[in-house]
């Protein structure tokens, strides 16, 4: 692994709402390499995009409010104001979106967005910025780069656009990549092109990625480590093979068992976690998945912290269960049985 | 594209078609409308009102009437003398029409540039800042002001204006009322304007503020928005370009068609109060004396606006927004 890039230190997001304060995130820790892939797994309203988003200072307002740290290179982006952030943004650490249908500006040229971003960063000319973004097109596999350089946003495919906003994250070279579930608004055709071009692109562009998503699946080739996230929490983080392999949190075990695969018996039906995700404004009292939690016992009543309790490897969770117990348990879960009953 | 322009201006004539029939149909529909009687005076003859009939052609089928009204419009248009039986005459004192609103468009126009410059820069700004301080006292303070600007009725502003800025001996400021060609004195035909400019516009900028500041916060919230921010945008520029750009299309087919409604003499009150001898001012005489033809006139002259520049900004639209360009 290469030099460390980011760590990131109990971070905390708060939004002020009328209906109290929502802990969006809370006290979440991870850390990234050059070179690396982190791939970010959780429910719809879990805190990955605000993590993310929390990084760039895009969740500035004033009824946001921030605790610990987000350090890269040694400076402390929460704390950097929001004039020098700017340059972080979209230079060293850049972000793609969920939906590129909707990411990409409709009234302007897809090429004159990505010259944009250039021309933010980097003291060139206008005419070297576009030769560059028709580079990044050719690079991100965009056909006959050239012409569609001058193109508008609804010209592309859905595809095309989530292409055209990987060229313009890449545009000036960045640290991080971040990207924010990029393949979930395309057709499951598009997604492993997508999400293999980007780990392409990184090994190229020598950068790290942060790979967010609810889907396991998306992660499962091409991330190193895996966390999950539950109701603003780390549940759960490790190795890829040792997440899959060798999961310790029952969310994992759901969120695993939710993803259609070959290898399972026909006609059996697909698991899922019951119950909805909590309100991050009235968590739960001790463990935040309690009530949705199978095997919840009475010591579920008390929060269990995130720690190393295999002892193989570095695989952290937050579950009161034995490692054995878990062991035990999970197949059942993953298979739906539980779900079933 | 030139094809979608064509088709946008054949439309157009379609339009000013059916108004005219419109009108003119009403018009034969109204009761005590009949013109031959009115022209006839209060006491008149049977014989009388026969013989007006004939010479105005009144006894004739309304298809024959509308077709000798439109033509007298036509040629009335056209440059040079006509014959007598070439004018479109007022039914009430046989001035001929054409020429009295041609005589009201300098008024019209003059007033309906400058308060559409005044109403459309304002109106942007007022938009854009209390957007940008939306929920805070400034925006606050700015909707406060709107609102009370959209709620004050012309005739009573500017009968207000008027009497506290013209007509008090103490601080005659402004001209009380009327209009100078811009062509005898531009500084009497700008001092004569300022206040019904500002009259006008009160109400459009308030409106538009308030129709900008909600697309602007809905704009605000697009991805492409957040795509901008993440680009690592000034936040000026993120509002420059990537927001205002956006949320002012629907703004420009408002302003279009408000535009177009007071050069083709809506301004009726503004004209009235002010004594501006417009159009919309001589609208509103006419129709007090229900004279058929400069009302068929006056409603042609501002269809013609409003149909031209609905077809105006449609053109504009497809070059605003790409989407929406003929392939």
């Amino acid at each position: 692994m290469g030099e460390r890039l980011l760590e990131v230190k109990d971070l905390k997001v708060g939004f002020t709402t009328e209906d109290g304060i929502v802990r969006a995130v809370d006290g979440v820790e991870f850390e990234l390499d050059r070179g690396q892939v982190l791939g970010i797994v959780g429910e719809s309203g879990s805190g990955k995009s605000v993590t993310a988003m929390t990084m760039l200072g895009l969740t500035r307002a004033h009824n946001t409010s921030f605790e610990g740290q987000v350090v890269y290179k040694g400076q402390d982006l929460l704390a950097m104001p929001e004039r020098r952030l700017r340059d972080v943004r979209g230079n060293e650490i850049a972000m793609i979106f969920q939906d590129p249908m909707t990411s990409l500006n409709p009234v302007y040229r897809v090429g004159d967005q990505i010259v944009e971003a250039i021309l933010t960063h980097e003291d060139v000319g206008k005419r070297t910025a576009r030769q560059r973004t028709v580079e990044l097109l050719r690079r991100v596999g965009i056909p006959n780069p050239s012409q569609r350089v001058d193109d508008y946003p609804h010209q592309f495919s859905g595809g095309m656009r989530q292409r055209a906003m990987i060229a313009m994250a890449l545009s000036c070279n960045p640290d991080i990549l971040i990207a924010d579930e990029p393949t979930t608004a395309l057709d499951v055709t598009i997604q492993a092109q997508i999400i293999e071009l980007i780990d392409q692109l990184k090994d190229d562009f020598n950068s790290a990625v942060i790979l967010i998503t609810h889907d396991l699946g998306v992660v499962a080739d091409v991330a190193n480590e895996i966390l999950v996230m539950y109701a603003g929490r780390v549940v759960e983080r490790g190795p890829k093979r040792s997440i899959f392999y060798d999961p310790q949190h029952p969310y994992t075990w759901g969120l695993l068992g939710s993803i259609p695969r070959l290898d399972r018996p026909k006609g059996g039906r697909l698991a899922s976690i019951r119950g909805m995700p909590p309100s991050l404004i009235n968590l739960p009292h001790g463990c935040k998945f309690r009530p949705r939690c199978p095997h919840a016992f009475d010591r579920c009543i008390e929060e269990p912290d995130l720690r190393n309790r295999v002892e193989e490897r570095r695989h952290l969770d937050r579950c009161w269960l034995s490692v054995d117990e878990k062991r035990d348990l999970r197949e059942a879960t993953i298979k739906g049985e539980e779900a079933a009953a | 594209m030139t094809a979608f322009i064509i088709r946008r201006f054949l439309g157009m004539i379609a339009v000013l078609f059916a108004v005219s029939i419109l009108v003119f149909l009403i018009f034969i529909i109204v009761p005590g409308g009949d013109p031959a009687s009115r022209i006839a005076g209060k006491h008149p003859t049977p014989q009388n009102v026969v013989n007006i009939k004939k010479k105005w052609g009144f006894d004739k089928p309304f298809y024959v009437q509308y077709y000798e009204m439109m033509r007298k419009v036509g040629t009335g248009l056209l440059p040079g003398n006509h014959s007598q039986y070439d004018v479109l005459r007022s039914f009430d004192d046989q001035t001929n029409v054409v020429h009295e609103i041609k005589k009201g468009m300098p008024a019209t126009f003059s007033l309906t540039i400058g308060a559409g410059l005044i109403w459309l820069f304002w109106g942007v700004m007022v938009g854009v800042l209390s957007a940008i301080t939306a929920g805070r006292w400034a925006d606050r303070m700015i909707t406060t002001v709107a609102l009370v600007g959209i709620s004050m009725p012309v005739f009573w502003l500017g009968i207000i204006t008027r009497y506290f800025l013209a007509e008090k001996p103490s601080h005659p400021w402004f001209p009380d009322g009327g209009y100078v060609p811009l062509t005898a004195s531009p500084w009497e035909w700008y001092k004569h304007l300022i206040l019904p400019w500002f009259v006008l516009a009160v109400l459009f900028i308030g409106f538009y503020g308030r129709v900008l500041r909600s697309n602007i916060l809905d704009t605000i919230n697009e991805d492409y928005v957040r795509t901008a921010r993440a680009k690592g945008l000034t936040p000026r520029r993120v509002l420059a370009k990537h927001v205002l750009r956006n949320s002012l299309i629907p703004v420009v087919t408002l302003f279009g068609l408000d535009f177009a409604a007071v050069l083709g003499g809506g301004a009726i009150l503004t004209e009235t109060v002010f004594e501006l001898h417009g159009v919309g001012f001589y609208a509103a005489e006419r129709v007090g004396a229900l004279d058929l033809p400069p009302i068929m006139g006056v409603t042609l002259y501002g269809a013609f606006f409003i149909v031209l520049f609905s077809a105006i900004i449609d053109v504009l639209y497809a070059f605003l927004d790409p989407r929406i360009r003929p392939a």
